[in-house]
């Protein structure tokens, strides 16, 4: 008989589940492995400290892609400090400031896997909610501690406030990896930037520091203030306006398109020059209308992309570092998450809710 | 008021035009230009019967201006050269395809990519820069500025190459564009027919193996043993279909009718690029949630620039590439029309022009 959450592993862990496809979370004690045992010689433990409410946390409690399993821990953006490491780890001690993001393994063996790209191997394990190598399922960062194999880990260099990185761990390698993939990091370029929240405004952030021109295209007029004045895109385009988006058309080199409504591609396509690429990163859930004439007629392309591999992740961490680009969060502390949820299916925050981790996890026990 | 087809131009010109959306052709007299400073003149020996063509006639695009003479796979010899031209010589075998014109100024004009300028002129159902309407190559004679003109090399038979000047460079350019070409890589074909068969004869050219992706098992035969594919799928076989998911690095798709992506999508690996050339007249339904997973694309092209047109002229000569081609007479291409709009022809009408125009 399958051993029950709290004591299948050999150290007691405390956090928040949701139970049902309600999504509504409340406490929960399980356990986590340790990095005493052989299997956890690769193995990070750290204290959490913060983690990032990323909107895939939302689809996932509510069971929205119809792949959840309960109880489930949500969080993948996860940053904390070491407390403990398995005897073969080599690039963590204790004491270092570290996160965690979407993926906690892969089969290493896979053209994949070989070429960084671990979030694109057939076998790779979530976070949360998917079975590890040891048939348990994985609990995400809405806990108190969190332990991974080393290779999953990411260095938060120092000048890093925790807080405003954590939501870097999705959310920002989400929009990093295609601006570099599809070559949309040129000086002078000028990229387009669809829907402004979690991911969106990191992904203006990433872009203006690659010396990118931004333009925000997004459906709320009210944005366009902030986005101008504080998150320092060069322009905004209200997409149901039909006079700007005219007056914008054949602009733009690409296109990041963060929305994971249904929305209709043929103005944002119009919207590229010549040979421009809308490279789509939200994931609606139902097809999308193709024009295809109006590809054809321009050479264009529109691609997807889905997070980042290890290297390329700690790459963009990096790279956040030399620029100082952190999200821009709300921290919660963790009763506040069911309400969060909440204002997060109305898009009501600037711009990923955080949990104060640390502050305000305490088991009760 | 505006002069006749016949008087707005010095050259007497003969060529078979439609002069409605029924589509039917029939004989048409109308003039060409003088054979300006640029400009060379050219006899037709042959046109090919792109499907453009019958899209074009019975005006499915909704912006044919009738008469419209279409034509766009010309090939001929040069019978008079304005005094600055400088790349051909009269006499010379040349070839025309869907371009006679652009800006010369732009971004994309600059890049050899006149195909893209905002101001390209098509070969036939265009304005030209003086006004008046552009005529294919349906026709005795055509006079087009030796820039948009193409060497047709010797070793190309004219009437096989002919195709070439589109549906060619129609599956050449993006194959090049879009990184195709790394040999030992799997391309995927999706249709058989004009662009498809030529899409084969170039992807196995790059040292690719090709897979044909079709509806019709019967194609299977002839795909395989005389075009030399590597394997056929039959897209209707949810078995086969199946096998093959995560197996393709690319796929050219040619298909004009509306038609479903995901299964396509679903054969391409990771980085798997999609690229349409086919022109269906509805959007398509395109699932997101399986390119973002495999981070894979859909792209899109059309024809190509002059310089790179001469490459796929100068690549297809070097291998031997031809299309495979059905030789009409003028007379009969309203019967080819129609049986164009059936795909009953293995896989390219071609107008047998200069043997068979006559008044």
């Amino acid at each position: 008989m399958a051993k029950s959450p709290e004591v299948e592993k050999p150290n007691k862990a405390f956090g928040w589940a949701a139970r049902d496809s309600s999504g509504v979370l409340s406490p929960f004690n399980f356990s986590r492995r340790g990095c005493t045992l052989a299997t956890g010689e690769k193995d990070v433990r750290f204290k959490v400290i913060y983690c990032g409410v990323c909107h895939s946390d939302l689809h996932m409690v509510k069971n929205d892609w119809g792949t959840s399993t309960y109880p489930l821990i949500p969080g993948h953006e996860i940053v904390g400090e070491v407390t403990e490491v398995g005897s073969k780890v080599q690039k963590f001690k204790v004491g270092d400031k570290v996160g965690v993001g979407g993926m906690v393994g892969a089969c290493h063996s896979c053209d994949n896997c070989a070429n960084n790209l671990e979030n694109y191997c057939s076998k790779m394990i979530l976070t949360y909610g998917a079975k590890y190598y040891d048939g348990t399922i994985t609990y995400g960062g809405y806990s108190d501690t969190m332990v991974s194999d080393e290779h999953f880990v990411i260095h938060i260099p120092d000048n890093l406030p925790l807080d405003a990185s954590a939501p870097l761990l999705c959310a920002g390698i989400t929009v990093y990896s295609p601006l570099r993939f599809y070559g949309l990091d040129k000086p002078g370029m000028h990229v387009g930037v669809v829907g402004l929240g979690g991911l969106g405004h990191v992904a203006v952030k990433f872009a203006k520091a690659m010396e990118v021109k931004v333009t925000v295209i997004s459906t709320s007029p009210n944005k366009k203030k902030e986005t101008l004045e504080h998150l320092g895109a060069d322009s905004f385009l209200v997409s149901k306006d039909q006079d700007q988006m005219q007056a914008a058309q054949g602009t733009l080199d690409g296109i990041i398109d963060t929305v994971s409504a249904q929305h209709p591609l043929l103005p944002l396509i119009s919207l590229l020059k010549t040979q421009g690429k809308l490279v789509v990163v939200g994931a609606p859930e139902k097809p999308l209308e193709l024009p295809v004439l109006p590809l054809l007629m321009g050479r264009k392309l529109l691609g997807g992309s889905c997070a980042g591999g290890m290297k390329e992740t700690q790459e963009m961490i990096d790279f956040a570092a030399k620029h100082n680009i952190t999200a821009d969060i709300e921290i919660i502390p963790i009763d506040y998450v069911n309400t969060a949820m909440e204002r997060l299916v109305k898009t009501d925050v600037r711009y990923r809710f955080v949990i104060d981790i640390g502050n305000t996890l305490k088991s009760s026990s | 008021m505006a002069k006749s087809p016949e008087e707005e131009h010095p050259q007497k010109a003969f060529g078979w035009a439609a002069k409605d959306s029924s589509g039917l052709l029939s004989p048409f007299h109308f003039s060409r230009r003088e054979t300006g400073d640029g400009d060379v003149t050219i006899k037709i020996l042959y046109c090919g019967v792109c499907h453009s063509d019958l899209h074009n006639v019975k005006n499915e695009w909704g912006f044919t201006m009738y008469p419209v003479v279409p034509g766009h796979e010309i090939v001929g010899t040069v019978t008079k050269t304005g005094k600055n031209v400088k790349k051909f010589k009269v006499g010379e075998q040349v070839g025309v395809g869907v371009l006679v014109d652009s800006c010369k100024r732009c971004e994309s004009c600059q890049q050899d990519l006149e195909n893209y300028c905002p101001q390209m002129i098509f070969t036939y159902n265009s304005f030209s820069q003086d006004g008046t309407k552009t005529y294919g190559g349906y026709s005795d004679i055509v006079v087009v500025d030796e820039h948009y003109v193409l060497r047709f090399p010797e070793n190309l038979p004219p009437d096989a190459g002919a195709p070439l000047l589109c549906a060619g460079i129609t599956v050449y350019s993006p194959m090049k564009y879009y990184g195709m070409t790394e040999p030992g890589k799997h391309l995927g074909v999706a249709g058989l027919g004009g662009l498809g068969h030529v899409a084969v004869k170039i992807g196995k050219a790059f040292g690719l193996k090709v897979t044909v992706i079709s509806t019709s098992p019967k194609k299977e035969d002839e795909a395989i043993n005389r075009l030399g594919a590597d394997s056929f799928l039959v897209s209707s076989d949810p078995a086969k279909m199946k096998a093959a998911i995560n197996t393709m690095d690319y796929i050219i798709d040619t298909v004009s009718a509306v038609h479903p992506l995901a299964p396509l999508i679903s054969l391409l690996k990771l980085n798997g690029k999609l690229i349409t050339v086919g022109l269906p007249e509805k959007p398509l339904e395109l699932p997101i949630f399986p390119l973002v997973l495999g981070r894979k694309l859909v792209g899109g092209s059309d024809v190509g620039g002059i310089k790179e047109t001469q490459e796929m002229l100068d690549f297809c000569a070097k291998h031997g590439i031809t299309a495979d081609i059905e030789l009409i007479k003028m007379g009969d291409i309203n019967t080819a029309m129609e049986r164009l709009a059936k795909s009953d022809v293995k896989y390219r009408f071609v107008i047998d022009v200069a043997n068979s125009l006559s008044q």
